[in-house]
């Protein structure tokens, strides 16, 4: 018999969810995506994805236990979480140099010197990826196009994304009617038959990971929901009022970064808020900016930062956006 | 599992303070034979209650013993010789449907034989049977929720004594002036649901209502917003929104004090656990020691790790077995040493998941927090003299960080410098 | 120079020296005037914002100096003596002699001595254990292990045995600034007078329990029994609730007391070793 007893504050019973069941089940939202990926871009999406998970943990893990001396902690999943997401940002012809640097200041820069998981005040992957696209403009913007599983890696062949063809066209005066021509239809880019980051080229896989996540309450509808409504909204009534000079709303649900912004990017715990009414303001925020950089900002992108920019608001919003509290204010001596 | 009626002890410690409130003062010395049912402590002051011997036999000794809320207390050993009674208890098991005490007489008599709530909080019962002046009750709810999972003394005491219990909430009823009571009971009961609903037919004014499967419906507040809409005001009672609530073990007590003169001097005790191997519901003296009951339950299995007083959310682990069971006893539960330990602390990564459990609308991650660094007006200024202590924050973090712990440690601090505040 | 660069030059300028303008009202307008040996003072002082005068920061207790009259009662623990004589040459004050302390943990619960009858899971934080229950031992008064007085020192000063399972105060860091004394909800850790060579003796249990139940929860405890009370000479001894004291100021280090303890309850540390007597009661551990 056991001689002495176990004696601690209650409660004596945990659930069933642990951070890392929480970033596994991530990863395994991310597998459609994935898959979609090594379809359309073939072995340079392999090579890509494995290099920068890889380096992740590495990062993480030598951070840990040679400069910090710490217990070390790659085994919760986050950082094979920011590795995949990185990869997913990133054009699937990017050398591996460039990858290993985006890890190092995703894991090194982003995460590990605010102190580690739960510390960081931005996306570890957005801010990899941001980095990279200012350090290294020409090779973080030439997209290899959707060409099946070939064996090509760093030879294959490029070209503009959807958004990027749209949005030159339009500052050079093109009307969209003329530009939809040059682009593949909505239904193609549902499917993901586009150029494009690897992770944001096949929105039904997309949805598909973040239908599961929900279903497993891994996320909640909040973020996903609102910044995709929003975006429909802003640009439904941009392209209602000048169908010619701005492009439709499905159009822009469907490129450039969103859906996996939307689902993957936006709804990482430690840089959103922790209140439903906060993550609904957080998702109109980062659909509102996302338009704006679109239309009449200089990149044809803007999921990225917009999340960034919100990232910034998340510790005013956990502050001042506070659950109903139970039973109303009572004068008691 | 039916109820088993364990036999009296050997010896039995009963602690002078089973209920909130001042301790009872002892009205027996060394040396003492007492009788089963008489008092052996009296109340102290307006918020206290009596206490009852639950054998019959010699008083061994009156000293302080280690109770199960793992604090030393002062407490009468008595050696048990036989087992009998004082006059005027009615013992037989018969139903005596009609209720002939008045109001005052009804309060007078829970007062007399020490009826406390016994859902866990030991409130003595008179005093919440009372409506005080400036306020009214409109309603009496009982609840036969037994959230906390493993436990199942309520449920077994309204299959099977489930006239008795209701008769005890008509007398509730009458102390209070209402004409209303609804039984609160959570869908995972539905043969204690049938039971009652057919039962309370005979009865003006019952009505149960079945409630979703949801921790901690079973915390008066949140047990009043279920069943009636209302919201108890922070820092209220439920007086405020003119409900008085009521477990079914207290309105079964009072069942057999008003009709039968009978004390509070024994309790249905859940003992449980996955390698238990007789887990039961038993009706046990007041003062038994929880070695008794493990016994009868067929003995301390040998990987136990843990041994829980109450439920898994909210009771209190025992050092040791040697204690005494209480009038708050509700359960034991022992636990194999691989469900003993705690898993290892993660760092806490802002999900907010503690923030949705939290049934008063609280932010545990803030509060853990402020309490862990000292930061006692914040913790004020968030509310945390209103978290119930229910532990679901806790329960869901996936990081498995202490939140509970340190708002616990928080809350009495808070609340002491409150005290302090206001005696100045 | 062409015209746009000229005017670019004014511009600035013209912005530079409307800037410094405004800086200028602005600081003398909402200018505080202060006592300037404020400053002075706090110069001298170590800067630590420890807390250990009872002021909420060194420049608090510069203040406070340099409003009273004489120095008794303020004292920097931190800088002690050759602090405290800076600040009253910059005064013009009498420096008050004042004790050097050192803090002393008055539990010897080790697993050794103290067997342990429960096992604690909960966060590992002293408040929180004493809050739960009397702890892991039968001694509801010794040292909990978790290490609240370790965390809050701020000068290193203490670390944790993981051995004895008590805390390790550091005599040579630590500056008595009585942190530690605050964080620790049983009282355990006092502040004694500091002897040359850091010589301690001290009664190593806070037990108020009466003999019987000290001793069995506890090999080295205090039984109160009195016999430590009766052979001090000096009379530095006292009895209370089942415990004995003995007031550092007036103890004159004879160690006639650590002979006369039947437990061995009372400690004698950085002695040098007695010659070894055949009947001679447990000698007690003398710490590094």
């Amino acid at each position: 018999m056991n001689n002495i007893l176990n004696v601690s504050p209650s409660p004596h019973q945990a659930g069933s969810e642990t951070t890392r069941k929480l970033m596994y089940g991530v990863v395994f939202a991310l597998v459609p995506a994935m898959a979609a990926s090594v379809y359309y871009f073939g072995l340079g999406a392999i090579i890509v994805t494995l290099t920068s998970v890889i380096s992740c943990v590495a990062v993480e893990y030598l951070v840990q236990k040679f400069i910090l001396k710490t217990k070390t902690s790659v085994s919760d999943g986050s950082a094979i979480v920011t590795g995949l997401l990185l990869a997913f940002n990133v054009p699937s012809n990017l050398p591996l140099y460039i990858i290993i640097i985006g890890a190092i200041i995703s894991v090194g820069v982003a995460k590990m010197t605010f102190g580690g998981l739960g510390n960081n005040p931005f996306n570890p992957a957005l801010v990899g990826r941001v980095f990279l696209l200012i350090s290294f403009p020409v090779k973080m913007t030439s997209w290899p196009v959707p060409s099946g599983f070939k064996t090509g890696y760093l030879d294959a062949v490029t070209g503009a994304t959807p958004l990027g063809i749209m949005g030159e066209g339009l500052k050079n005066g093109e009307s969209v009617s003329a530009l939809m021509d040059k682009i593949p239809s909505h239904l193609q880019m549902f499917y993901g038959y586009m150029g494009g980051s690897m992770g944001e080229v096949a929105a039904a896989a997309l949805i598909l990971g973040g239908l599961y996540m929900i279903w497993k309450k891994i996320i909640t509808w909040h973020i996903p929901v609102t910044i995709l409504l929003t975006v429909a909204l802003f640009t439904g009534i941009l392209w209602f009022a000048d169908p010619d000079k701005f492009a439709d709303p499905i159009f822009h649900i469907l490129t450039g970064g969103l859906m996996l912004g939307a689902f993957f990017m936006a709804t990482d715990y430690v840089t959103s808020p922790m209140t439903p009414k906060g993550m609904v303001i957080y998702g109109v925020g980062i659909g509102v900016i996302t338009v704006l950089i679109r239309t009449w900002g200089a990149y044809p992108e803007g999921v990225s930062f917009a999340i960034l920019i919100m990232n910034a608001f998340v510790p005013l919003l956990n502050l001042y956006i506070k659950p109903r509290r139970f039973g109303k204010e009572v004068k008691h001596g | 599992m039916p109820v088993v009626v364990l036999p009296v002890p050997a010896s039995v410690t009963i602690p002078v303070s089973q209920h909130i409130g001042a301790p009872a003062v002892p009205a027996v010395a060394k040396g003492d034979v007492v009788k089963t049912g008489q008092v052996i402590a009296t109340a102290k002051g307006f918020v206290s209650a009596n206490i009852h011997s639950s054998v019959s036999g010699k008083v061994s000794k009156i000293e302080p013993v280690i109770d199960t809320t793992g604090y030393k207390q002062m407490a009468v050993v008595i050696d048990v010789e036989g087992d009998e009674w004082i006059e005027g208890i009615d013992r037989s098991t018969d139903l005596v449907r009609k209720v002939t005490l008045s109001r005052e007489q009804i309060v007078e008599r829970c007062l007399q034989c020490g009826i406390v709530g016994l859902g866990g909080a030991t409130f003595p019962t008179n005093i919440k049977m009372t409506v005080p002046a400036g306020k009214t009750c409109d309603m009496l709810i009982i609840n036969g929720v037994e959230c906390e999972p493993y436990l199942t003394s309520d449920h077994r005491l309204m299959i099977e004594k489930g006239e008795e219990v209701l008769t005890g909430a008509s007398i509730i009823m009458k102390a209070l002036g209402v004409t209303k009571a609804v039984i609160g009971i959570e869908a995972n009961k539905p043969d204690a649901i049938i039971n009652l609903a057919e039962l309370s037919k005979n009865f003006d004014g019952i009505t149960v209502q079945p409630l979703k499967v949801r921790y901690p419906q079973g915390g008066e507040k949140q047990l009043i917003k279920a069943c009636t809409g209302r919201e108890v005001p922070s820092g209220g009672l439920p007086l405020d929104v003119n409900i008085v609530v009521q477990n079914v073990g207290t309105a079964f007590a009072v069942y057999e004090a008003v009709q039968k003169n009978k004390p509070l001097i024994e309790r249905v005790v859940t003992v449980t656990g996955k390698k238990v191997k007789e887990p039961g519901n038993f009706m046990v003296r007041i003062g038994t020691p929880v070695t008794k009951l493990i016994e009868a339950a067929g003995g301390m299995p040998d990987d136990t790790g843990k041994i829980v007083n109450g439920g898994p959310m909210m009771g209190k682990a025992l050092a040791l077995t040697d204690v005494p069971v209480t009038k708050g006893t509700s359960g034991i539960i022992l636990f194999p040493e691989e469900e003993s330990r705690r898993e290892e602390i993660m760092p806490c990564i802002r999900c907010g998941k503690c923030s949705s459990a939290c049934a008063m609308g609280l932010e545990p991650w803030l509060l853990s927090v402020a309490a862990e660094k000292t930061m006692y007006e914040k913790a004020e200024a968030e509310k945390i003299t209103d978290c119930m202590e229910c532990g679901a924050c806790a329960y869901t973090c996936p990081a498995r960080r202490p939140l509970l712990d340190y708002i616990r440690l928080g809350k009495a601090t808070v609340m002491r410098k409150i005290r302090e505040r206001n005696t100045k | 120079m062409s015209s746009t660069v000229l005017l670019t030059i004014i511009m600035l300028s013209l912005l530079g020296l409307l800037s410094a303008v405004i800086l200028y009202i602005v600081a003398q307008k909402f200018k505080v005037i202060e006592d300037p040996r404020i400053d002075l003072v706090t110069e001298v002082l170590p800067g630590a914002n420890c807390g250990g005068c009872g002021f909420t920061g060194c420049r608090a207790f510069a203040e406070t100096l340099v409003k009273s009259e004489s120095f008794e009662g303020l004292n920097c623990p931190v800088g002690g003596a050759e602090t405290m004589g800076k600040a009253a040459l910059i005064l013009d004050r009498q420096p008050v002699a004042v004790e050097p302390k050192v803090a002393v943990l008055r539990c010897n619960g080790t697993p050794a001595n103290c067997t342990r009858t429960s096992f604690y899971d909960g966060a590992v934080n002293c408040r929180v254990a004493h809050n739960l229950y009397g702890g892991t031992t039968s001694c509801h008064y010794g040292c909990l292990g978790c290490g609240d007085c370790v965390t809050a020192c701020q000068f290193n000063a203490m670390y944790m045995d993981p051995v004895t399972q008590l805390p390790v105060i550091i005599d040579d860091k630590c500056v008595a600034c009585g942190a530690c004394v605050k964080a620790c909800p049983r009282n355990i850790i006092e502040l004694r007078k500091r002897n040359r060579k850091d010589r301690k003796i001290y009664v190593s249990c806070v037990n108020k329990d009466k003999g019987g139940p000290a001793r069995k929860a506890c090999n080295v405890a205090c039984i109160g029994c009195g016999k430590c009370v009766k052979i001090c000479p000096y009379e530095a001894i006292t009895m209370t609730d089942n415990l004995a004291f003995i007031d550092s100021f007036k103890c004159k280090l004879c160690r006639k007391c650590v002979a006369e303890c039947p437990t061995g309850a009372i400690l004698e540390i950085n002695f040098p070793v007695k010659e070894e007597k055949p009947s001679e009661p447990a000698v007690a551990e003398i710490n590094e």
